[in-house]
Protein backbone atom coordinates (compact mmCIF):
# COMPACT_ATOMS: atom_id res chain seq x y z
CA UNK A 1 0.00 0.00 0.00
CA UNK A 2 1.29 4.06 -1.13
CA UNK A 3 1.20 6.66 1.17
CA UNK A 4 -1.51 9.37 0.67
CA UNK A 5 1.25 12.42 -0.69
CA UNK A 6 2.73 14.59 2.09
CA UNK A 7 2.81 18.19 1.55
CA UNK A 8 6.95 18.59 2.34
CA UNK A 9 9.14 21.80 2.13
CA UNK A 10 10.08 22.11 -1.72
CA UNK A 11 7.21 19.56 -2.89
CA UNK A 12 5.27 16.36 -1.84
CA UNK A 13 6.50 12.96 0.02
CA UNK A 14 5.04 9.83 -0.51
CA UNK A 15 7.48 7.11 1.44
CA UNK A 16 10.65 7.24 0.27
CA UNK A 17 9.36 9.03 -3.06
CA UNK A 18 10.37 12.61 -3.36
CA UNK A 19 8.31 15.20 -5.96
CA UNK A 20 10.74 18.45 -5.58
CA UNK A 21 8.80 21.67 -7.05
CA UNK A 22 11.88 23.73 -5.93
CA UNK A 23 12.62 24.62 -9.86
CA UNK A 24 10.63 27.97 -9.60
CA UNK A 25 10.23 28.76 -13.35
CA UNK A 26 9.13 27.72 -17.06
CA UNK A 27 11.54 27.60 -20.12
CA UNK A 28 10.76 25.92 -22.85
CA UNK A 29 12.62 24.88 -26.29
CA UNK A 30 11.04 23.48 -29.66
CA UNK A 31 12.44 22.78 -33.17
CA UNK A 32 10.12 23.18 -36.58
CA UNK A 33 10.49 23.33 -40.19
CA UNK A 34 12.16 26.62 -40.19
CA UNK A 35 14.48 26.84 -36.60
CA UNK A 36 13.66 26.83 -32.82
CA UNK A 37 12.34 28.59 -30.39
CA UNK A 38 13.56 29.67 -26.97
CA UNK A 39 10.90 30.73 -24.35
CA UNK A 40 11.28 31.26 -20.83
CA UNK A 41 9.79 33.31 -17.76
CA UNK A 42 11.44 35.44 -15.82
CA UNK A 43 10.40 35.07 -12.46
CA UNK A 44 12.47 34.33 -9.26
CA UNK A 45 11.19 33.04 -6.03
CA UNK A 46 11.91 32.99 -2.51
CA UNK A 47 9.39 30.73 -1.15
CA UNK A 48 6.35 32.88 -2.05
CA UNK A 49 7.99 36.00 -2.16
CA UNK A 50 9.29 37.18 -5.58
CA UNK A 51 12.64 37.96 -5.25
CA UNK A 52 13.06 39.17 -8.70
CA UNK A 53 10.85 40.08 -12.32
CA UNK A 54 13.39 40.63 -14.41
CA UNK A 55 15.72 37.52 -14.39
CA UNK A 56 17.27 36.57 -17.57
CA UNK A 57 16.73 32.81 -17.58
CA UNK A 58 18.35 32.22 -21.24
CA UNK A 59 22.35 32.41 -21.30
CA UNK A 60 24.15 32.81 -23.93
CA UNK A 61 26.65 30.54 -24.74
CA UNK A 62 28.28 32.28 -27.81
CA UNK A 63 26.76 33.82 -30.95
CA UNK A 64 25.23 30.73 -32.15
CA UNK A 65 24.30 28.48 -28.56
CA UNK A 66 21.84 28.88 -26.15
CA UNK A 67 20.93 27.60 -22.70
CA UNK A 68 18.22 28.22 -20.23
CA UNK A 69 18.34 28.36 -16.70
CA UNK A 70 15.78 26.06 -14.30
CA UNK A 71 16.72 25.36 -10.68
CA UNK A 72 19.91 27.22 -8.76
CA UNK A 73 20.25 30.58 -10.58
CA UNK A 74 23.83 30.74 -9.57
CA UNK A 75 24.93 26.93 -10.63
CA UNK A 76 23.15 27.44 -14.57
CA UNK A 77 25.17 31.30 -14.48
CA UNK A 78 28.41 29.51 -13.38
CA UNK A 79 28.29 26.20 -15.20
CA UNK A 80 27.40 27.58 -18.68
CA UNK A 81 30.13 30.05 -18.50
CA UNK A 82 31.98 27.45 -17.98
CA UNK A 83 30.66 25.71 -20.43
CA UNK A 84 31.21 28.99 -23.24
CA UNK A 85 35.09 28.42 -22.02
CA UNK A 86 35.33 25.30 -23.10
CA UNK A 87 33.26 25.46 -26.63
CA UNK A 88 35.56 29.26 -27.19
CA UNK A 89 38.21 26.59 -26.14
CA UNK A 90 37.67 23.71 -28.67
CA UNK A 91 37.00 26.49 -31.58
CA UNK A 92 40.66 27.72 -30.96
CA UNK A 93 42.23 23.99 -31.32
CA UNK A 94 40.02 22.68 -33.89
CA UNK A 95 39.27 25.93 -36.27
CA UNK A 96 35.92 24.73 -36.55
CA UNK A 97 32.44 25.35 -34.15
CA UNK A 98 31.81 23.04 -31.39
CA UNK A 99 28.42 21.21 -32.41
CA UNK A 100 25.27 20.91 -29.75
CA UNK A 101 25.75 17.63 -29.38
CA UNK A 102 29.77 17.67 -28.10
CA UNK A 103 28.54 21.22 -26.19
CA UNK A 104 25.64 19.35 -24.29
CA UNK A 105 27.86 15.89 -24.23
CA UNK A 106 30.67 18.67 -22.46
CA UNK A 107 28.26 19.97 -20.15
CA UNK A 108 26.80 16.84 -19.13
CA UNK A 109 29.80 14.95 -17.97
CA UNK A 110 30.71 17.99 -15.67
CA UNK A 111 27.11 17.84 -14.20
CA UNK A 112 27.69 13.66 -14.00
CA UNK A 113 30.84 14.71 -12.14
CA UNK A 114 29.27 16.92 -9.51
CA UNK A 115 26.35 14.28 -9.19
CA UNK A 116 25.63 13.73 -5.56
CA UNK A 117 27.04 16.85 -4.33
CA UNK A 118 23.73 19.26 -4.75
CA UNK A 119 24.05 21.27 -7.82
CA UNK A 120 20.87 21.63 -9.16
CA UNK A 121 20.98 22.38 -12.79
CA UNK A 122 18.06 21.53 -15.31
CA UNK A 123 19.14 22.92 -18.34
CA UNK A 124 18.50 22.76 -22.50
CA UNK A 125 21.35 23.19 -24.76
CA UNK A 126 20.00 25.13 -28.41
CA UNK A 127 21.83 25.86 -31.16
CA UNK A 128 22.87 25.68 -35.03
CA UNK A 129 25.23 23.47 -35.82
CA UNK A 130 26.41 21.93 -39.51
CA UNK A 131 24.30 19.10 -38.60
CA UNK A 132 21.03 21.37 -38.28
CA UNK A 133 19.34 22.05 -35.24
CA UNK A 134 20.20 21.25 -32.35
CA UNK A 135 18.27 20.51 -28.91
CA UNK A 136 19.39 18.55 -26.26
CA UNK A 137 18.25 18.50 -22.37
CA UNK A 138 20.66 17.91 -20.04
CA UNK A 139 20.20 18.28 -16.07
CA UNK A 140 22.13 17.64 -12.49
CA UNK A 141 21.61 13.94 -12.19
CA UNK A 142 23.62 13.20 -15.31
CA UNK A 143 20.63 11.99 -17.65
CA UNK A 144 20.76 14.17 -21.54
CA UNK A 145 18.24 13.82 -24.17
CA UNK A 146 18.62 15.20 -27.37
CA UNK A 147 14.88 15.87 -28.81
CA UNK A 148 12.27 18.29 -30.56
CA UNK A 149 10.49 19.94 -27.65
CA UNK A 150 11.05 19.94 -24.21
CA UNK A 151 10.22 22.14 -21.25
CA UNK A 152 11.47 22.07 -17.75
CA UNK A 153 10.52 23.89 -14.51
CA UNK A 154 7.44 23.68 -12.19
CA UNK A 155 5.36 25.15 -14.53
CA UNK A 156 6.64 22.98 -17.83
CA UNK A 157 3.63 20.74 -16.89
CA UNK A 158 1.55 23.38 -17.75
CA UNK A 159 3.49 24.65 -20.85
CA UNK A 160 3.36 21.01 -21.74
CA UNK A 161 -0.51 21.31 -22.06
CA UNK A 162 -0.31 23.94 -24.58
CA UNK A 163 2.68 22.51 -26.59
CA UNK A 164 1.70 19.01 -27.05
CA UNK A 165 -2.18 20.25 -28.22
CA UNK A 166 -0.87 22.98 -30.79
CA UNK A 167 2.31 22.16 -31.75
CA UNK A 168 3.00 20.87 -35.44
CA UNK A 169 6.14 20.57 -37.75
CA UNK A 170 5.12 22.56 -40.48
CA UNK A 171 4.69 26.30 -38.93
CA UNK A 172 5.75 29.98 -40.02
CA UNK A 173 7.80 31.74 -37.42
CA UNK A 174 5.23 34.20 -36.38
CA UNK A 175 2.71 30.56 -35.68
CA UNK A 176 5.81 29.67 -34.04
CA UNK A 177 6.92 32.41 -31.53
CA UNK A 178 3.19 32.84 -30.83
CA UNK A 179 3.23 29.01 -29.47
CA UNK A 180 6.09 29.60 -27.50
CA UNK A 181 4.69 32.72 -25.79
CA UNK A 182 1.70 31.38 -25.24
CA UNK A 183 2.25 28.40 -23.90
CA UNK A 184 4.80 30.30 -21.30
CA UNK A 185 1.52 32.71 -20.68
CA UNK A 186 0.04 29.48 -19.34
CA UNK A 187 2.31 28.16 -16.85
CA UNK A 188 2.57 31.71 -15.29
CA UNK A 189 -1.14 31.77 -15.17
CA UNK A 190 -1.42 28.38 -13.53
CA UNK A 191 1.78 28.11 -11.91
CA UNK A 192 2.92 30.45 -8.86
CA UNK A 193 6.58 29.81 -9.25
CA UNK A 194 6.91 31.23 -12.83
CA UNK A 195 5.61 34.49 -14.22
CA UNK A 196 6.47 38.69 -14.37
CA UNK A 197 7.29 38.30 -18.50
CA UNK A 198 8.11 36.10 -21.23
CA UNK A 199 11.79 36.49 -22.73
CA UNK A 200 11.46 35.25 -26.68
CA UNK A 201 14.52 33.49 -28.49
CA UNK A 202 15.29 32.49 -32.33
CA UNK A 203 17.43 30.21 -33.37
CA UNK A 204 18.03 30.20 -36.96
CA UNK A 205 21.47 28.85 -38.79
CA UNK A 206 22.65 32.20 -38.89
CA UNK A 207 23.10 32.56 -35.07
CA UNK A 208 19.71 33.24 -32.24
CA UNK A 209 18.05 36.19 -32.46
CA UNK A 210 16.35 37.91 -29.09
CA UNK A 211 12.60 38.70 -30.67
CA UNK A 212 11.34 40.43 -27.20
CA UNK A 213 10.42 40.44 -23.55
CA UNK A 214 6.11 40.65 -23.06
CA UNK A 215 4.89 41.44 -20.04
CA UNK A 216 2.36 37.82 -18.91
CA UNK A 217 -0.14 40.28 -17.56
CA UNK A 218 -0.23 42.12 -20.63
CA UNK A 219 -0.76 39.05 -22.56
CA UNK A 220 -3.23 37.26 -19.99
CA UNK A 221 -5.62 41.17 -21.05
CA UNK A 222 -4.58 40.47 -25.26
CA UNK A 223 -6.02 36.55 -24.58
CA UNK A 224 -8.87 37.61 -22.89
CA UNK A 225 -9.88 41.04 -23.50
CA UNK A 226 -12.45 42.69 -21.25
CA UNK A 227 -15.49 44.51 -22.73
CA UNK A 228 -15.10 48.11 -22.93
CA UNK A 229 -17.16 49.90 -20.01
CA UNK B 1 9.65 2.63 -13.32
CA UNK B 2 11.43 1.38 -15.98
CA UNK B 3 11.22 -2.27 -17.91
CA UNK B 4 13.70 -4.20 -19.31
CA UNK B 5 13.02 -7.73 -20.76
CA UNK B 6 15.19 -10.50 -22.46
CA UNK B 7 14.25 -13.58 -23.77
CA UNK B 8 16.83 -16.33 -24.63
CA UNK B 9 15.82 -19.22 -27.70
CA UNK B 10 17.99 -21.63 -29.47
CA UNK B 11 18.85 -19.37 -32.42
CA UNK B 12 18.42 -16.09 -30.71
CA UNK B 13 18.06 -13.70 -27.85
CA UNK B 14 15.54 -10.85 -27.55
CA UNK B 15 15.80 -7.98 -25.73
CA UNK B 16 13.00 -5.16 -25.02
CA UNK B 17 13.41 -2.23 -23.17
CA UNK B 18 10.60 0.51 -22.56
CA UNK B 19 11.15 3.86 -24.44
CA UNK B 20 10.66 6.47 -21.54
CA UNK B 21 12.45 8.94 -19.94
CA UNK B 22 11.72 11.91 -17.72
CA UNK B 23 11.70 12.92 -14.29
CA UNK B 24 9.36 12.23 -11.14
CA UNK B 25 6.05 12.61 -12.78
CA UNK B 26 6.62 13.87 -16.28
CA UNK B 27 7.50 12.02 -18.90
CA UNK B 28 10.01 14.14 -21.41
CA UNK B 29 10.69 11.87 -23.86
CA UNK B 30 8.97 8.56 -25.58
CA UNK B 31 11.55 7.24 -27.80
CA UNK B 32 14.54 6.41 -25.75
CA UNK B 33 16.83 3.77 -27.12
CA UNK B 34 17.87 1.84 -23.74
CA UNK B 35 20.61 -0.62 -25.91
CA UNK B 36 24.05 -0.32 -25.81
CA UNK B 37 25.66 -1.95 -28.83
CA UNK B 38 29.27 -3.27 -27.19
CA UNK B 39 30.45 -5.38 -29.80
CA UNK B 40 28.94 -6.95 -32.80
CA UNK B 41 27.27 -9.37 -31.51
CA UNK B 42 26.82 -8.12 -28.17
CA UNK B 43 24.30 -5.66 -26.70
CA UNK B 44 23.22 -4.55 -23.16
CA UNK B 45 19.68 -2.79 -21.97
CA UNK B 46 20.20 -0.95 -19.20
CA UNK B 47 17.90 0.81 -16.55
CA UNK B 48 18.61 2.38 -12.69
CA UNK B 49 20.12 6.20 -11.77
CA UNK B 50 19.50 8.12 -14.30
CA UNK B 51 22.81 9.71 -15.53
CA UNK B 52 24.57 6.53 -14.01
CA UNK B 53 23.19 4.34 -16.90
CA UNK B 54 24.94 6.20 -19.70
CA UNK B 55 27.86 6.29 -18.53
CA UNK B 56 28.26 2.80 -17.11
CA UNK B 57 27.02 1.67 -20.20
CA UNK B 58 29.18 3.23 -22.33
CA UNK B 59 32.73 2.64 -20.38
CA UNK B 60 31.80 -1.30 -20.81
CA UNK B 61 31.43 -0.28 -24.48
CA UNK B 62 34.65 1.33 -24.52
CA UNK B 63 36.20 -1.26 -22.23
CA UNK B 64 34.82 -4.43 -24.99
CA UNK B 65 36.25 -2.02 -27.95
CA UNK B 66 39.60 -1.65 -26.26
CA UNK B 67 40.07 -5.52 -25.45
CA UNK B 68 39.17 -6.09 -29.33
CA UNK B 69 41.95 -3.28 -30.53
CA UNK B 70 44.65 -4.51 -27.79
CA UNK B 71 44.12 -8.57 -28.19
CA UNK B 72 42.82 -8.71 -32.06
CA UNK B 73 39.56 -10.78 -30.90
CA UNK B 74 36.57 -9.67 -29.19
CA UNK B 75 35.54 -10.78 -25.57
CA UNK B 76 33.02 -14.09 -25.69
CA UNK B 77 29.53 -12.99 -24.00
CA UNK B 78 30.70 -14.66 -20.70
CA UNK B 79 33.90 -12.99 -20.36
CA UNK B 80 32.39 -9.57 -21.36
CA UNK B 81 29.59 -10.50 -18.41
CA UNK B 82 31.82 -11.48 -15.59
CA UNK B 83 34.07 -8.10 -16.73
CA UNK B 84 31.05 -6.13 -16.18
CA UNK B 85 30.06 -7.72 -13.15
CA UNK B 86 33.74 -7.40 -11.34
CA UNK B 87 33.03 -3.78 -12.20
CA UNK B 88 29.60 -3.43 -10.69
CA UNK B 89 30.98 -5.21 -7.36
CA UNK B 90 33.85 -3.15 -7.16
CA UNK B 91 31.63 -0.11 -7.28
CA UNK B 92 29.28 -1.47 -5.07
CA UNK B 93 31.58 -0.32 -1.84
CA UNK B 94 33.41 2.43 -3.24
CA UNK B 95 32.90 5.88 -2.46
CA UNK B 96 30.06 6.58 -5.20
CA UNK B 97 28.17 3.35 -6.29
CA UNK B 98 26.74 3.03 -9.83
CA UNK B 99 23.51 1.89 -9.58
CA UNK B 100 22.52 0.48 -12.68
CA UNK B 101 20.82 -3.07 -13.31
CA UNK B 102 21.15 -4.92 -17.10
CA UNK B 103 20.26 -7.22 -19.47
CA UNK B 104 23.13 -8.72 -21.72
CA UNK B 105 22.79 -10.56 -24.26
CA UNK B 106 25.40 -12.09 -26.96
CA UNK B 107 26.26 -14.61 -29.74
CA UNK B 108 28.86 -16.85 -28.70
CA UNK B 109 30.39 -17.58 -32.19
CA UNK B 110 32.69 -20.25 -30.85
CA UNK B 111 29.93 -22.15 -28.84
CA UNK B 112 27.05 -21.82 -31.21
CA UNK B 113 24.72 -20.31 -29.07
CA UNK B 114 23.12 -17.41 -27.85
CA UNK B 115 23.53 -16.30 -24.53
CA UNK B 116 21.21 -13.73 -21.84
CA UNK B 117 22.59 -12.91 -18.42
CA UNK B 118 20.94 -10.75 -15.62
CA UNK B 119 23.48 -8.12 -14.00
CA UNK B 120 22.49 -6.32 -11.46
CA UNK B 121 23.83 -3.54 -9.06
CA UNK B 122 24.42 -4.86 -6.38
CA UNK B 123 27.18 -7.48 -8.06
CA UNK B 124 24.78 -10.23 -9.37
CA UNK B 125 25.38 -12.11 -12.15
CA UNK B 126 22.70 -15.05 -13.75
CA UNK B 127 23.06 -17.00 -16.93
CA UNK B 128 19.10 -17.02 -17.41
CA UNK B 129 16.46 -18.29 -20.53
CA UNK B 130 14.54 -15.13 -19.68
CA UNK B 131 14.72 -12.14 -17.35
CA UNK B 132 12.41 -8.93 -16.44
CA UNK B 133 13.81 -6.49 -14.69
CA UNK B 134 11.68 -3.70 -13.10
CA UNK B 135 8.41 -3.95 -11.42
CA UNK B 136 6.81 -5.10 -14.80
CA UNK B 137 8.67 -8.65 -13.65
CA UNK B 138 5.56 -8.97 -11.36
CA UNK B 139 3.45 -9.46 -13.90
CA UNK B 140 5.18 -11.22 -16.45
CA UNK B 141 7.46 -13.86 -15.21
CA UNK B 142 5.09 -16.31 -14.30
CA UNK B 143 3.56 -15.90 -18.28
CA UNK B 144 7.06 -16.54 -19.18
CA UNK B 145 7.36 -19.62 -17.00
CA UNK B 146 3.71 -21.01 -18.71
CA UNK B 147 4.47 -20.00 -22.02
CA UNK B 148 8.14 -20.12 -22.60
CA UNK B 149 9.97 -22.63 -25.02
CA UNK B 150 12.97 -22.73 -26.31
CA UNK B 151 12.58 -23.86 -29.53
CA UNK B 152 10.39 -20.80 -30.59
CA UNK B 153 10.99 -19.28 -34.21
CA UNK B 154 11.11 -15.89 -34.23
CA UNK B 155 7.41 -14.95 -35.17
CA UNK B 156 6.77 -17.00 -31.88
CA UNK B 157 9.41 -15.85 -30.05
CA UNK B 158 7.77 -12.09 -31.18
CA UNK B 159 4.32 -13.20 -30.16
CA UNK B 160 5.81 -14.42 -26.89
CA UNK B 161 7.15 -10.75 -26.28
CA UNK B 162 4.14 -9.25 -27.19
CA UNK B 163 1.88 -11.35 -25.05
CA UNK B 164 4.57 -10.30 -21.97
CA UNK B 165 4.42 -6.93 -22.77
CA UNK B 166 0.36 -6.56 -23.19
CA UNK B 167 0.29 -8.05 -19.06
CA UNK B 168 2.44 -5.41 -18.12
CA UNK B 169 0.26 -2.83 -20.06
CA UNK B 170 -2.43 -4.39 -18.59
CA UNK B 171 -2.00 -4.45 -14.93
CA UNK B 172 0.70 -1.75 -13.95
CA UNK B 173 0.02 1.41 -13.23
CA UNK B 174 2.19 3.11 -14.52
CA UNK B 175 2.33 3.67 -18.64
CA UNK B 176 5.15 2.15 -20.18
CA UNK B 177 3.07 2.57 -24.10
CA UNK B 178 6.49 1.68 -26.38
CA UNK B 179 9.07 -0.71 -26.18
CA UNK B 180 12.12 -1.06 -28.50
CA UNK B 181 12.66 -4.46 -29.32
CA UNK B 182 16.62 -6.08 -30.62
CA UNK B 183 17.21 -9.18 -31.63
CA UNK B 184 20.61 -10.75 -31.05
CA UNK B 185 21.88 -13.45 -32.88
CA UNK B 186 24.57 -14.77 -35.26
CA UNK B 187 24.13 -12.11 -38.07
CA UNK B 188 24.77 -9.47 -35.07
CA UNK B 189 22.48 -6.99 -33.24
CA UNK B 190 19.38 -5.97 -35.32
CA UNK B 191 16.61 -3.73 -34.62
CA UNK B 192 12.64 -4.87 -34.82
CA UNK B 193 9.46 -2.57 -35.06
CA UNK B 194 8.41 -1.01 -31.82
CA UNK B 195 5.93 -2.94 -29.84
CA UNK B 196 3.73 0.06 -29.17
CA UNK B 197 0.07 0.44 -28.06
CA UNK B 198 -1.79 3.22 -29.43
CA UNK B 199 -2.32 6.48 -27.61
CA UNK B 200 -5.92 8.00 -27.81
CA UNK B 201 -5.91 10.74 -30.18
CA UNK B 202 -7.77 14.46 -29.58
Amino acid sequence: PTELPQPVKHGLQSGNLRINFNHGTTCLAFKYSNGIVVSVDSRASAGAYIASGTVKKVIEINPFLLGTMAGGAADCQFWQRVLSQECWLYELRNKERISVAAASKLLANILYNYKGYGLSIGTMIVGWDKKGPGLYYVDDDGTRHSGNLFAVGSGSTYAYGVLDTCYRWDMTDDEALELGRRAIYHATYRDIGSGNSNNLYLVKPDGWKFIGNYDTANLHYQYNPVAAE
Amino acid sequence: MECLIGIQFNDYVLLAADCNGGRSIISMKDDVDKMFRLSERLAIIVSGESGDTNKFAEFIEQNVQLYKIRHGYELSPYAAANFTRRNQAQSLRSRSPYFVNMLLAGYDANKGQPELYYLDYLGSLMKLPFSVIGYGGYMSLSVLDRHYRPDMAEADGIRLLRTVISEIQKRLVISLSKFRVHRVDRNGVTQLDDIESKLVTP
